[in-house]
């Protein structure tokens, strides 16, 4: 065991990307065995600790102080990281530093400076997104929440309050929304149509978005919820005025709702006020069955049956993959996702193909992931056991590698399924990544990779130069997670 | 179909946003043309997420 140093930066902010980055660099320095960069608070020095890079000044830390902590063969190499690091801490951000911006320090300040401001994209640790989320609702302003872990009391209380103030309240947890064809946090840019969308999922707003947007329509609003929100506790309250919203709107013609299973209080509301508008509606429920829908609406089992129904019905072209079977005979799909409603989708698909299947995010039918169940195992790489102290798979890649080599690694694992999500929010280049991950991984060439991208031609990423990365490294790419799921299910040896 | 400049607002006025948090979001709106003020943002309270909810709901 080397040197462990922690130097503590007092009443000091950085952000998480940020400091993942700097982390990184840090890491990478002589000497250095293992480094962190976070803010003092309870549960991220318990990781410092977890991981043995917790010392007695960082242990005194508080939540606004940030803490360096470095773990080095000894304890020059570890002094001379801190030091080469800490100009870079200290350096300000673009967004410090543009001609353009201002900087307030709280959202009163800066409301009254900006009485045009209408909305806050809230991101801050959800310890204390909350109060700042009461703070924007007093002032007027409609909220996106991007922070996760508020407490679903707090939820209800905000959405309560947002709804006495008539403005929306967007989240907590809410990964994606694109308001008057602005891609907001974790979205694509998308072309301007005459669809609005209310969605308790991040990925399952940005797969039909962009498979809307691909086939030739348009998206006019689409409106993030968070996943709790039609759960019982919350009622469904951002999703109804949501609704109400998109109604009013004369932008758009036809609303497409994407959620989990409704609460069962929850349900018959929705139904009732889907029936009360004159516009038609597609019903996405990921895993529900035996909905009662309105004459005005239509319901879509996947991902891509709500993009098709909600351009008329009309099924897009399916992507051709001809495979005469694994190298190794591996009889299983292994899905390993960065976005929750995609790894959903995939589930569904193979549930309704007849086939096992297991999950660390079960849909219903199927079963929970543990070492001992067979089944095919499709998991969510965004779900907290993944995510606790490090960013979301879609900004942070690496969180891949590991189960990617054990898949790769596992002769029983036939086909490995992937999804790659690009837009505003997400790495600069993910497929590039995924790609350099592999060439090191024994195994890849004995396996069938399919994946697909989540994304758009006017992204950041540009999605057909994602699909050619992902080609050059040997992964077949299909036109939607759905079809890649689909895909998997035609490998010989698999659907058995 | 609608282009992207007639798409009527949805918030009652065009987005204008305060941006509390991650630095790559006020530049990624700023990249989009929408007004965006980013908040010099620290934990408030000196860190302490119980007092900071305290001071909200007191109007703070």
């Amino acid at each position: 065991m080397g040197y462990t140093l922690n130097k503590v930066f007092q009443g000091f902010y950085k952000d998480s990307v940020a400091l993942m980055r700097l982390s990184r660099d840090l890491a990478a320095m002589d000497g250095v065995e293992e480094a962190g960069l976070m803010m003092g608070s309870p549960s991220n020095k318990q990781i410092l600790m977890d991981a043995g890079l917790l010392a007695d000044d960082g242990a005194a830390a508080e939540g606004g102080d940030l803490i360096l902590a470095v773990r080095a063969k000894d304890a020059t190499a570890a002094q001379i990281a801190a030091d080469t690091i800490e100009p870079e801490i200290m350096s300000q951000t673009r967004a410090a530093t543009g001609d353009s911006f201002w900087r307030p320090q709280t959202i009163r300040a800066a409301a009254k400076a900006n009485p045009d401001a209408n909305l806050a994209l809230i991101s801050v640790p959800g310890e204390f997104a909350a109060a700042e989320a009461r703070k924007a609702i007093n002032r007027g302003l409609h909220v996106m929440m991007f922070s996760d872990n508020v407490s679903i009391e707090d939820e209800i209380n905000l959405k309560n309050q947002a709804r006495e103030r008539g403005v929306l309240m967007m989240g907590p947890d809410c990964g994606t929304a694109i308001l008057d064809g602005v891609p907001l946090a974790f979205a694509n840019k998308v072309t301007t149509g005459d669809i609005g969308i209310v969605g308790a999922s991040g990925t399952g707003i940005q797969e039909v978005t962009t498979l809307i947007s691909n086939n030739g329509g348009g998206i006019s609003h689409a409106i993030g919820v968070g996943g709790r929100d039609l759960k019982d506790e919350i009622g469904g309250i951002s999703t109804l005025m949501g609704i109400d919203r998109l109604d009013a709107d004369p932008a758009t013609n036809h609303i497409v709702l994407i959620s989990k299973p409704p609460g069962k209080t929850v349900l018959p509301n929705i139904m009732k006020r889907i029936g009360q508008s004159a516009k038609p509606f597609t019903v996405c429920f990921i895993g529900a069955s035996d909905l009662d829908l309105p004459a005005n609406a239509t319901v879509a089992r996947t991902l891509k049956d709500a993009a098709q129904a909600a351009l008329g019905g009309d099924a897009f072209a399916e992507t051709e993959i001809s495979e005469t079977g694994s190298n190794n005979n591996g009889t299983e799909i292994r899905g390993l996702y960065s976005g929750g409603t995609l790894a959903a989708e995939t589930q569904l698909i193979l549930l309704d193909a007849g086939l096992e299947v297991v999950s660390n995010a079960a849909v219903p039918g199927a079963g929970q992931l543990s070492d001992d169940v067979d089944g095919h195992k499709i998991i969510d790489l965004g779900d907290d056991e993944y995510t606790q102290g490090r960013p979301h798979p879609m900004i942070d890649p690496e969180i891949r590698r590991q189960p990617l080599a054990e898949a790769l690694a596992d002769s029983s694992v036939g086909v490995v399924l992937i999804d790659i999500v690009i837009g505003y929010g997400a790495h600069p280049d993910p497929a590039g990544q995924l790609a350099e991950m592999l060439i090191a991984m024994p195994g890849k060439d004995d396996t069938i990779i399919i994946g697909s991208v989540t994304g758009t031609e006017q992204d950041p990423q540009v999605r057909s130069s994602q699909v050619k990365a992902l080609q050059a490294a040997g992964i077949h790419v299909a036109g939607s997670n759905a079809d890649a799921a689909i895909a998997a299910l035609k490998v010989p040896g698999i659907n058995s | 179909m609608a282009s992207d400049k007639d798409t009527p607002s949805l918030l009652g006025g065009k987005l204008s946003v305060i941006n509390v948090g991650l630095d790559k979001f006020a530049t990624e709106l700023a990249d989009h043309d929408v007004p965006v003020v980013h908040l010099d943002w620290k934990p408030p309270a000196g860190g302490d997420p119980a007092l900071a909810a305290l001071l909200s709901k007191m109007g703070a």
